[in-house]
């Protein structure tokens, strides 16, 4: 009887530690950002709050110079990556979307050469042809602008293949429904499609919201002014070569601030997120 | 691959299109096809004249011995994440959905670091690893372990693969769970009256029945691999030691950005879109192979 | 309210042709049921006229207007769906007023004309529902409230009851039948069910591979079957078909058999000319055992349905014959019985072409 009922426990032990694995270094990085850095730096970080964290926190929002150091102020940072993250993921649905609608609901000459133009971008991940494109965004004189740290990123063959799978599924008599009530091709995609479509599009937002908040190698690229920084890239920065001498504590609630709105974002929408990263892949 | 039904305006699905392939056309097809001219092209030191060279780029930098040991480093680093980040989220995953108390909790709580930047993983690794300010770094040392993974090799190639592959468990996790909510319960039933127990059962039925999640996965992981993890490399060890971390994409940054070599990191890209197509057709391939299954 | 006519259509898929000419003049007011196995045309025609479907030739017109060339939105036609296809966005009134918005009627029209088709429907409680919290017989309702509210010149029904239950399907049957007589809209209905079409239409369009096999009422599509086709397709059991050849007299049919069956009045003309005599089960009554002209049976299995019993029988040739027998069985399996069809239940078709022999 007892070994049935520590074998039963295993399940748990075993989850228990992996959700450890994967929460501490959260846990460590929000004590930390209570703390100061001296305390930090020494590397005797207590396990519990300290009192320090208004303060930390109101600095680095603030960009105060810290003591060795002046940083981009966090709530630039963060109005940077929120711009980029927004505009990537309207952006790439807007424009998805509409290619999209027009490859599933029309017939017109090209159509597969279309398809098969944006398909192609599947291949070719923004890391792959970095350097290229970041010649393109020179020229073009959108270095250090909002345009140019979002714009090479919304075409997207995935979302097209999404929305395109989808459509497919809408039944041919509800558009024979709508053309007989009169509906042309732009009131049906505005009444029709675009409320259909509403839990793709949420669950959509979700992912790309993630990605574009999380880009890394773009934004180092095409940002070089503090003011255009991104919270992510900017992190890296402070860190430099990660010498002890660093101003941990406003790191530390740095990291903690870059974490909080992809970690809401994923934990208030769950039920969409998972559909949307599910259904994206197939 | 259409409809049965559709629209007949002659203007408007150019106009819908316009937008996506318009980004498409400047911000992909323009520059790769550059990437594949300069990869063949070599210019002077000012950037006025450049020469067409056929491979010489490619030959150089595919001969060059530290290209090898970036190769290398690569594809230790990708198997390593890979099957790191495979493995405990099946096991997690496994787990978290048999029936058990707090299933739903356990899943929360494991699906969220999926929203973590890889960077920003990386980041988190430092605060616990490094050897002045980390609890386990200061305790590895507090040991007698010589640890420091800013001047050891081994040990920062190490941090990385354990960054990456922490960062990519989650969602792998999701993958794998859906998978095994695909799997009828009644199948696992039947297993379990023909006397299979759950050992057999995992080997026998699940595990096979979650081969295509399992092939998606080992592609996804080995792209995010290869691509996404600049961020997890460029924040912990900026390829360093050495080149101890320095990975095929990280190369590419280095030698075109840092270095300024425009044909020899195209030649690099060109490198990396084979290697990226080449695991795109064989995934397409596979899914082929799965419709055909179901 | 409007004739719709149909002149000489035609459908070609490549090199493919589906529809090879139909012609019928629909009048005002007409129910008309396109009834054919599935494959036979009748619902590309049926789409034909609402503009879903291109034309290849002939000639379509609405209220004496030829449609050819109009969008469907055009053509003052409201449709009726098998799968409803109602917008599962909108509440059952938004879906019924979602044309007429479209027309820009004004708002106090449309909800006028929505509540009395709501009432009419018995809709009246679910105008802010959704289509998924309702039933099967409940949205195949706000679909026809959608075309009622149209008001159009002509409804067209393609399939509507297919997707309900065997009870729901009767009662839905029975409430199209009372709105067509209450609206009198011209109304062309597509069906594979000769029981909608037997009791829906004023006259029935038999298809079959594209082509008009007969053009009836439902009376005269059961009585005088233009065709073998549409004998087989209409009256449930089948009609029995047997081979048989006309005496040298011209007075009788000659079964395999043996038997001799008498025409209804002699044809010297046609005299030794082989045909496909058609013979309905519900016909056949049971006979002395040498009863003239009987056919004798061996019982193979007996059908109780409770109204009426059908008794599966076998020829000593080995051909099948059913007979459909009022009441609870009075036979057994294993029984031999005579049957003998009843007067003027002769039904012949050339052996050749499957056409009616009058």
């Amino acid at each position: 009887m007892k070994q049935t009922r520590f074998i039963d426990l295993v399940p748990h032990i075993v989850l228990i530690v992996g959700v450890l694995i994967f929460a501490y270094p959260i846990y460590v990085t929000l004590i930390g950002s209570t703390w100061d850095s001296a305390t930090i730096g020494r590397g005797g970080l207590p396990l519990w709050p300290g009192g320090q964290g208004a303060a930390n926190y109101a600095q680095a929002w603030a960009g105060e110079a810290g003591e060795r150091a002046i940083y981009t102020p966090v709530r630039t940072m963060m109005l940077n990556s929120l711009v980029m993250a927004l505009s990537i993921a309207v952006g790439k649905i807007a424009i998805s979307i509409l290619s999209a609608y027009a490859v599933a609901f029309f017939r017109f000459p090209l159509r597969m050469a279309f398809f098969w133009l944006i398909f192609i971008t599947l291949m070719l991940p923004v890391e792959v042809r970095i350097i290229p494109t970041y010649k393109v965004v020179a020229d073009l004189g959108l270095i250090n602008t909002y345009a140019g740290l979002a714009i090479p990123l919304i075409a997207s063959a995935t979302a097209t293949l999404l929305f395109r799978q989808f459509f497919l599924t809408i039944p041919d008599e509800l558009l024979e429904a709508a053309k007989i009530d009169g509906a042309g091709p732009v009131r049906f995609f505005i009444d029709v499609l675009l409320p259909l479509s509403r839990t793709n599009i949420a669950a959509l937002f979700v992912i790309l919201f993630i990605y574009g908040w999380n880009q890394y190698l773009w934004p180092l690229l095409v940002t070089s002014s503090g003011d255009m920084e991104t919270i992510v890239t900017g992190i890296t920065k402070m860190i430099g070569t990660g010498e002890s001498a660093n101003d941990w504590h406003l790191i530390m609630a740095t990291t903690v601030l870059a974490m909080l709105p992809p970690v809401a974002v994923v934990v208030l929408m769950q039920r969409w997120f998972v559909k949307g990263l599910v259904d994206s892949e197939k | 691959m259409q409809r049965r039904v559709t629209f007949d305006n002659r203007l408007l699905p150019y106009l819908l299109l316009a937008p996506q392939v318009a980004v498409t056309l400047v911000f992909f097809i323009w520059p790769a096809a550059n990437a594949i001219w300069q990869s063949v092209h070599l210019q002077d030191a000012f950037g006025l004249r450049s020469e067409f060279v056929w491979f010489e780029n490619f030959t150089h930098v595919l001969g060059d011995p530290n290209y090898l040991d970036t190769l290398k480093v690569t594809v230790v680093f990708s198997i390593a994440v890979t099957v790191l980040a495979m493995g405990v989220a099946l096991l997690l995953a496994v787990l978290a959905d048999s029936k058990i108390k707090g299933a739903r909790a356990y899943k929360t709580l494991l699906i969220w670091p999926y929203a973590l930047a890889p960077a920003v993983a990386a980041v988190l690794w430092i605060f616990i690893f490094n050897p002045d300010i980390g609890s386990f770094g200061k305790g590895l040392r507090a040991l007698g372990y010589d640890w420091d993974y800013r001047l050891n090799g081994g040990q920062a190639l190490v941090m990385v693969i354990l960054a990456a592959s922490w960062k990519q468990v989650s969602y792998n996790f999701i993958f794998f769970l859906a998978g095994l909510q695909a799997i009828p319960r009644s199948v696992m039933e039947a297993a379990g009256i023909d006397g299979a127990g759950p050992v057999r059962r995992f080997w026998t039925i699940t595990f096979p029945l979650l081969s295509p999640t399992t092939f998606f996965l080992l592609v996804v992981d080995v792209v995010y691999a290869f691509f996404e993890t600049f961020g997890t490399i460029h924040a912990l060890t900026q390829g360093g030691p050495g080149k101890a971390t320095e990975t095929l994409i990280f190369r590419v940054y280095q030698d075109g950005v840092v270095n300024n070599d425009l044909g020899g990191s195209s030649a690099q890209s060109v490198i990396l879109m084979v290697i990226v197509i080449a695991l795109t057709a064989v995934q397409f391939r596979f899914v082929e192979r799965k419709v055909h299954y179901s | 309210m409007a004739t719709v006519e149909i002149r000489n259509v035609r459908k070609s898929y490549g090199p493919v042709e589906a529809i090879k000419g139909i012609d019928i003049a629909i009048q005002d007011g007409e129910f008309l049921v396109l009834l054919g196995p599935s494959g036979c045309g009748k619902s590309t025609l049926l789409r034909m006229v609402a503009g879903l479907e291109g034309i290849t030739g002939g000639e379509i017109a609405i209220g004496g207007r030829v449609v050819n060339e109009l969008d469907p939105k055009d053509r003052d036609i409201a449709m009726v769906f098998q799968n409803y296809a109602l917008y599962p966005h909108m509440t059952v009134f938004d879906n019924m007023a979602y044309g007429l918005k479209i027309r820009g009627i004004p708002k106090a029209e449309i909800r006028a004309r929505v509540d009395k088709a709501a009432e009419i429907l018995e809709l009246g409680r679910f105008l802010d529902r959704r289509p998924s919290q309702l039933s099967g017989g409940q949205r195949q309702r706000v679909a026809m409230g959608r075309a009622i509210v149209r008001e159009p010149a002509a409804f067209l029904f393609d399939e509507p009851l297919s997707n309900l239950d065997a009870k729901l399907r009767t009662q839905m049957r029975v409430e199209i039948k009372r709105l067509q007589d209450r609206l009198g809209i011209t109304s062309l209905y597509v069906t594979h069910d000769q029981v909608e079409a037997m009791t829906l239409a004023d006259r029935i369009l038999v298809m079959n591979h594209g082509v008009a096999e007969q053009i009836g009422t439902p009376l005269e599509v059961y009585q005088r079957p233009a065709s073998l086709f549409v004998a087989g397709f209409i009256g449930s059991p089948p009609m029995n078909v047997l081979d048989g050849r006309i005496d040298d007299r011209g007075e009788a049919v000659l079964v395999p058999g043996g038997q001799r069956l008498l025409l209804p009045q002699s044809r010297p003309t046609d005299a030794g000319r082989p045909v496909k005599l058609g013979i309905r089960p519900e016909h056949l009554a049971a006979a002395a055992a040498d009863f003239p002209g009987g056919f004798s049976i061996e019982i193979e299995l007996v059908e109780a349905l409770g109204a009426d019993t059908v008794v599966y029988g076998r020829l000593p040739d080995g051909e099948a014959l059913l007979v459909r027998m009022a009441g609870i069985p009075t036979v057994r399996e294993r029984d031999r019985l005579t049957v003998a069809p009843q007067d003027g239940a002769l039904h012949l078709f050339d052996a050749v072409t499957g056409r009616r022999v009058e």
